[in-house]
């Protein structure tokens, strides 16, 4: 990979540059504490040395299941949460030590959309003031009235009558309040989006219609997603490369195709295997495969593979140390000894 | 363009009212708070003797229905001949006075040291909430001496001595609310976005916070009113020859046998306005949680059901 | 081939009262369900499915109310007072719930021990040796690993999967014979999920277990159900054997709900959506309900069309089908 330079984010970044790129980050967080008089601080290890990077204009998903450190990463990336080891890059700059006075103007670039739709908006607040609020905040209207016109204009792009504007959210269905959600997202013209499991708190006929909105926008606007699921098969249409995590670590990255067509990782496979087909002819035929024994402690992880408590194909060397991501075809990297 | 309508700020008005009105414990509370309002603010007007007119040969009659009563002091006088219902009445401006400025006072104070513990945490947590712990162990009636000591009684003697005694309460509620709110995901939305804590403080947290705050600042008015009223009659609080009910309790114990009309109604005043502040309270409660009061309302409708087929079949 | 119904559903109306109007949760729901079947409920949020579930089991408090209809337990109404009583003494027994959060369904102060052999000692009248040993033995039924240990640990020492299979467990002990299971695996994980199904599916197999899954994701009716209900708006629009629907999904909300629902093992470049939102239940449309959101929609759809008959084991309630030549009324 060739060097980045990280002097200034005025650099124009060319197409083949990251967007993102986040190189060996590893997040902990507190766990508590224990040992005699609570001496011993422990350490919940969330992600550990995960790296990736995103492309002007594409969206990865990043697929894992609760635990996994999916919607953690997201977050360090926005520089939500510390990060206690690696590398974040915006825009080829390095933001990982970012003081908070340089952050206010980088969150113009990176926004955030959440997963449950009904906490995620003020339940104080008119569906107006919700989307007004970034302009306001960061100079671009004064106040309320200025901010009108944008505002207006944010809620027809996302599908919302005109009038939504002075009601308040618990007027409004989830699928409703996820595009006031998207709309506050897109307010400030970002570049880069992170989208917290976005569908996963909606009906599925809704699902179909914020995802269908979410390519839309991206195709007009030039955005970038960081998608984050536990759904295998809602990240398909949307991705254009998809990340597997388990247990704070990256276990499997390919293309869209790659991973559903011919999935490397034990993981992988056991995760593809599991989402149930409408079909009850091919459903009740398949041969689920599924691995017994439990995720690790993420207090305490052992060395080696995480995945090594369920994987069938364990050997000696899973158990020691912990496999790298090796490219095994182009675009293709399995973290696996085998 | 985006404001709501006068109208429907008109019609939601008049559904609560409704709904008031449906709640004969809540509405009967709001009643009775506006009447010692009124009676608070008309004084001059209603009170048929100045409170502090001595009238030495109408000493310690009784209200207008017991023997010796007379319609010149409807409820009696006391040892120096002062009309009872006018110190009543009177003694009303000095409760919801104290009342309100005790509320205002340490509600402030307290809520702002409860927001900054809550949302800054680390020392500044630390610290606040220690303080709140050592006030709070610190027997408050100890505090009124040394500040009397200090000030000597009077209406604003009490106003201070509650207020220090009664902030702690606020801060405690608001700390633990602004933590659940904190964790919210508008609150990270705020942030996300780049308000800065000020703003995120005022503008989502805090607007969250009123009902429970709301709800409990009605509470404190009510043990506050007790509260003056012990400190009056232990002659701490209010001094003669302005009027408390407190104070006239206090006055009236020694003649409790003799002239027990003394210590009752300045009593029943107490008693009265603390049942109404409390009724206002709970109905302010159920309004506050969506569904407590969707099933109120169910329940009302149900009820109301019920009556209008009991008509029904009585006209039948 | 028609079983004679263990649990049938009539008619059922079910409203809630709220300060905006009366909503009408569910508008006429008729179902019923035989011996060892699994009949599969699948609907949106909003649909009245877990309403009417709730009805059966006795649920329905204030603000809301059974209005109208029956529902009957092997002949017998459990409706009305009598219902009442005789609900009182199946629920728990003979028909038995389980929840989609398994966090918040068991109590995390006693032990999950505690919990069950309570069941076991409330229903069945067992002592505290019996209803213990049952305890181990019910845990083994749900595959849950070093049963006596577990028994004596409280609920957060088990992960959400382990929680779901207790509670399966604590539904399973006074050996009911009908499971309801209200979107059970919605909370959980996949991998966890699937596990789930596939000890459901052992289970009612080995058990000869009725079971009633209600869910809103058609991978887990396709798993699991003989039958399936689709619900839209507080009605059953259309019912009928599970692969057989899924094959050929005759009401326009189904076809809808197939195509919406996507599957790792296809391709496409874009989700298919239904536009619009489900119906405002305060004020149910006058006639179909799916209407405004349908393709099909025609002059005819302004009147409320009812569940005909389609072929064998199908039933649809839409006026386009019922033009289609193999309807019987």
């Amino acid at each position: 990979m060739e060097e980045l330079n990280t002097t200034g984010s005025s650099a124009k970044t060319e197409h083949d540059d990251p967007l993102v790129k986040v190189e060996d980050i590893t997040v902990h967080f507190e766990g508590g504490r224990t040992g005699f008089w609570g001496r011993k601080r422990l350490l919940v290890h969330a992600v550990e040395n995960v790296s990736f990077h995103i492309l002007p204009g594409e969206t990865l998903g990043l697929v894992g299941e609760s635990g996994s450190g999916k919607s953690t990463t997201g977050r360090a990336i926005l520089r939500r949460v510390p990060v206690a080891g690696g590398r974040i890059f915006y825009r080829g700059r390095d933001i990982t030590r970012i003081e908070t006075a340089n952050l206010r103007p980088l969150r113009r670039h990176m926004q955030l959309v959440f997963q449950d739709p009904y906490a995620s908006l003020n339940p104080r607040m008119r569906i107006f003031d919700i989307v007004a609020e970034p302009l306001i905040v960061h100079g671009l209207a004064r106040n309320s009235r200025e901010a009108t016109g944008k505002v207006s204009e944010l809620l027809d792009r996302v599908g919302l009558p005109p009038d939504a504007g002075h009601r308040y959210p618990h007027a409004f269905s989830g699928g409703q309040r996820q595009r006031v959600g998207i709309a506050r997202a897109l307010a400030l013209n970002p570049e880069f989006i992170v989208a917290d499991e976005p569908v996963s708190a909606l009906d599925v006929s809704i699902r179909a219609q914020i995802i269908n909105l979410m390519q839309d926008l991206q195709a007009e606007l030039g955005l970038t997603y960081l998608f984050i699921a536990h759904d295998l098969a809602v990240v398909r249409h949307i991705s254009r490369r998809i990340a597997i995590m388990y247990a704070g670590k990256i276990m499997e990255l390919a293309g869209r195709d790659d991973i559903y067509e011919n999935p490397l990782h034990p993981y992988t496979q056991a995760l593809l295997s599991a989402v149930p087909v409408p079909d009850p002819k091919v459903q009740r035929s398949r041969r689920r495969i599924a691995y017994k024994g439990e995720t690790p402690n993420p207090l305490s992880p052992p060395p080696g593979c995480r995945f090594q408590s369920r994987c069938p194909r364990r050997m000696d060397l899973c158990t020691r140390q912990s496999p790298p991501m090796t490219e095994r075809s182009p675009g293709h990297s399995v973290a696996c000894w085998q | 363009m985006w404001r709501t309508g006068w109208r429907e700020r008109l019609q939601n008005l008049r559904s609560l009212g409704l709904e008031l009105w449906r709640d004969k414990a809540g509405f009967t509370g709001v009643v009775m708070i506006a009447a010692l309002l009124f009676m608070a603010l008309a004084a001059p007007l209603l009170a048929p003797h100045s409170p502090a007119d001595q009238d030495l040969m109408a000493r310690l009659k009784p209200p207008v229905w017991s023997e010796k009563g007379t319609w010149n002091h409807i409820l009696g006088t006391d040892h120096l001949g002062r009309d009872v219902l006018s110190r009543v009445i009177y003694g009303s401006r000095v409760s919801l006075l104290v009342g309100a400025a005790v509320v205002l006072v340490a509600g402030i104070f307290g809520t702002m040291l409860g927001l900054i513990a809550g949302y800054a945490r680390g020392r500044a947590d630390n610290i606040i909430m220690r303080w709140i712990d050592t006030q709070v162990a610190f027997p408050g009636l100890l505090l009124a001496l040394i500040i009397l000591a200090v000030i000597g009684p009077s209406l604003i003697t009490v106003i201070i001595v509650l207020s220090i005694n009664g902030w702690m309460v606020y801060g405690r509620m608001t700390r633990s609310a602004v933590l659940s709110v904190r964790e919210t995901a508008y609150v990270e939305a705020a942030e996300v976005l780049g308000c800065n804590s000020r703003r995120v403080i005022f503008r989502h947290v805090l607007p969250n916070l009123t009902s429970p705050l709301l709800t409990l600042a009605i509470l404190e008015f009510a043990r506050i009113v007790l509260a003056e009223a012990a400190l009056s009659f232990l002659g701490l609080g209010i001094q003669p020859p302005a009027t408390s009910w407190g104070l006239d309790v206090s006055s009236g114990k020694d003649y409790m046998f003799r002239a027990w009309w003394l210590v009752t109604f300045p009593g029943l005043a107490i008693s009265i306005t603390v049942l109404a502040i409390n009724l206002v309270a709970s109905w302010m409660r159920l309004i506050s949680d969506p569904q407590e009061r969707e099933k109120q309302f169910a329940r009302q409708m149900a009820a109301r059901g019920r009556k209008h087929r009991r008509k029904e079949a009585a006209v039948l | 081939m028609i079983k004679e119904p263990f649990l049938e559903i009539e008619n059922l109306e079910v409203h809630f009262t709220t300060r905006s109007g009366i909503v009408h949760g569910a508008r006429g729901v008729s179902l019923h369900l035989g011996y060892g079947e699994t009949l599969g409920i699948v609907g949106e949020s909003g649909s009245g499915k877990s309403v009417t579930v709730q009805a059966v089991m006795g649920l329905i408090t204030t603000p809301g109310e059974i209005v109208a209809g029956d529902i009957r337990w092997k002949g017998r109404s459990l409706l009305g007072p009598r219902g009442k009583e005789l609900l009182q003494k199946i629920r728990g027994k003979e028909i038995a719930m389980i929840f989609q959060d398994p966090m918040t369904s068991l109590n995390p102060l006693f032990t999950v021990g505690a919990q069950i052999t309570e069941v076991l000692r409330h229903h069945m009248g067992m002592n505290r040796k019996q209803a213990l040993s049952r305890a181990v033995e019910l845990l083994e039924l749900v595959d849950i690993s070093a049963p006596e240990k577990r028994l004596g640990q409280h609920p957060h020492e088990f992960s959400g999967g382990m929680r779901q299979r207790v509670m399966i467990a604590i539904a399973l002990a006074c050996e009911p014979q009908l499971l309801i299971a209200d979107e059970p695996t919605t909370a959980l994980d996949v991998t966890i999920q699937a596990q789930i199904l596939e000890l459901m599916a052992d289970l009612q197999q080995r058990l000869h277990l009725s079971v009633i899954m209600i869910t809103h994701d058609l991978g887990v009716i396709a798993q699991l159900c003989h039958r399936v209900a689709v619900m839209y708006a507080g009605e059953i629009i259309e019912v009928g054997d599970a692969g057989d629907l899924f094959d050929y999904p005759i009401h326009p909300y189904t076809q809808g709900l197939l195509r919406a629902t996507p599957r790792p093992d296809e391709v496409t470049e874009r989700m298919v959506a239904i536009d619009g939102v489900p119906p405002n239940l305060i004020s149910p449309p006058a006639g179909c309900s799916f209407s405004p959101r349908c393709r099909n929609a025609r002059d005819s759809c302004c009147r409320r069309p009812s569940l005909v008959s389609f072929g064998s084991n199908r039933r649809v309630s839409c006026w386009c089908a019922c033009e289609a030549p193999g309807v019987q009324e």
